[in-house]
């Protein structure tokens, strides 16, 4: 069984890669920054009073699982999902798609992935991976962020589809069952980019979109003072982590959207998406300088309270662009 | 911080300013708040171990810290109330935890129920 040609990419994203490694098996391709831009992946977000071991929440895309359906909305493509009560099942239910040929998508913990950098290894639960196949009782596994293909023991895989805490993945798997050969990207980059602007300018919360990115930069001046020296760093740290780290592509996915504008400016035939993508390049640029601010920040443990203050007006200048740039991009008439 | 084993994907321009995908190792920022997560996991551990050889704190706390849990998630593992499982962090409470208990702790925490034991003591 399982001899599956599975053609193995590393992308930035679990999300989006995961979405153009099984695509592309079906014939439809789809690059990581096309999956990211027509399921409307990028965002900002900042929940303070949603701690994850006591850090305030700061995102910079969606929430997990929304990239996938409004690809699969947007493209056409029918999935099949299932979450199991007990690893037994959930076992058998895997083995018996793949007995059929069939790569299958899964969610599971980064902790309990024996492959996976050992820095890396938190309890973080919305992890996406393929399982291509089997092999001596190992699992195949094409996890998108790894460079290459690689290999699961049943026990660990079973722990990783099963670890407790938030969001709880159930055993969750999913695979296509029907997917479109032929494709028209037009509307659905046109849905997605317009989703995009609505999310970042029209939600009517102070959390969320450039709107979060201001609340966010506000709160930061005052960090030392409220929290402390040693929790602003942790504070600090965290932001870095979910703007460079986590499979982001760099620049909190901003580069990643970008190289997204400039392959719907082929696809549209339109020279002013391509300008666009050079604007949120520029944005990008700021937001790594952010980064690299507050990492030196986060080094020194300055107590000069200064600090804060300038990375609060680095991240008012990428409030205030950004803001500006999907305006410009929402008016466009696509 | 990956030892350079580990090249992670990122997007960035060319000269003529397209897009490409180039690996990279990470750049300052991500390995500087990244060491900083791990000293204060670190950190947080080592707290743990002096307090339990104290015997201030049971095992529990030690290895909930060195699996990277918190309270929340360790409850959740061993099908408990948070608040039950803050009792068997008490040094006195733990002593007369049962088998059944402290082996779907010792399963949490992926060791075995003798290296959980051993630890009380």
């Amino acid at each position: 069984m399982s001899d599956i040609q599975f053609n193995h990419v590393q992308t930035a994203h679990c999300e989006c890669g995961v979405i153009s490694n099984i695509f592309r098996f079906y014939g439809l391709d789809i690059s990581e920054p096309m999956a990211l831009g027509v399921g409307a992946g990028l965002f900002f977000g900042h929940l303070p009073f949603v701690k994850v071991n006591g850090v305030p929440g700061t995102t910079y895309r969606v929430v997990p699982g929304a990239i996938f359906s409004r690809v699969c909305k947007r493209l056409g493509v029918k999935m099949e999902s299932h979450t199991f009560s007990t690893v037994e099942k959930a076992t058998a239910e895997l083995d018996k798609v793949l007995e059929r040929g069939m790569p299958v998508g899964l969610q599971s913990s980064v902790y309990y992935l024996p492959y996976f950098p050992e820095s890396y290894r938190f309890h973080f639960n919305a992890h996406n991976l393929v399982i291509y196949g089997k092999k001596n009782g190992n699992y195949l596994v094409s996890d998108p962020i790894m460079e290459n293909v690689t290999e699961i023991d049943p026990k660990s895989l079973a722990e990783a589809r099963f670890a407790k805490g938030f969001p709880a993945p159930k055993g969750k798997m999913y695979y296509p069952v029907v997917v479109p050969k032929e494709v028209n990207f037009a509307e659905p980059i046109k849905a997605g980019i317009k989703q995009t602007c609505s999310d970042m300018l029209n939600i009517p919360l102070p959390w969320f979109g450039v709107k979060g990115i201001r609340f966010l930069a506000k709160r930061l001046r005052t960090y030392p003072e409220k929290v402390g020296d040693r929790r602003a760093t942790l504070y600090l740290g965290n932001i870095i982590r979910m703007q460079e780290e986590i499979g982001t592509g760099g620049a909190g996915f901003r580069f990643m959207y970008a190289a997204f504008l400039q392959e719907a400016a082929g696809i549209l035939k339109r020279d002013d998406l391509q300008g666009m993508a050079h604007e949120l390049t520029a944005i990008g640029d700021i937001w790594r300088n952010f980064a690299f601010t507050a990492g030196r920040v986060c080094k020194s443990r300055a107590t000069n309270g200064n600090g804060y203050a300038e990375l609060s007006d680095l991240m008012m200048e990428c409030a205030a662009s950004e803001d500006v740039f999907f305006r410009k991009l929402a008016a466009l008439k696509l | 911080m990956h030892e350079g084993k580990f090249k992670q994907l990122f997007y960035a321009t060319d000269d003529t300013g397209e897009y490409v995908k180039v690996n990279s190792v990470g750049w300052e920022p991500e390995n500087i708040a990244m060491q900083q997560a791990w000293e204060e996991v670190n950190t947080k551990i080592e707290d743990a171990r002096k307090r339990m050889e104290a015997g201030e704190v049971s095992p529990i706390l030690y290895y909930m810290e060195k699996t990277i849990m918190d309270l929340p998630l360790l409850a959740s593992y061993v099908n408990k109330f948070q608040w039950q499982v803050k009792r068997h962090l008490k040094p006195s409470v733990f002593r007369k935890l049962g088998d059944d208990t402290l082996r779907k702790y010792a399963a949490a925490f992926k060791i075995s129920l003798e290296e959980l034991k051993k630890a009380g003591k």
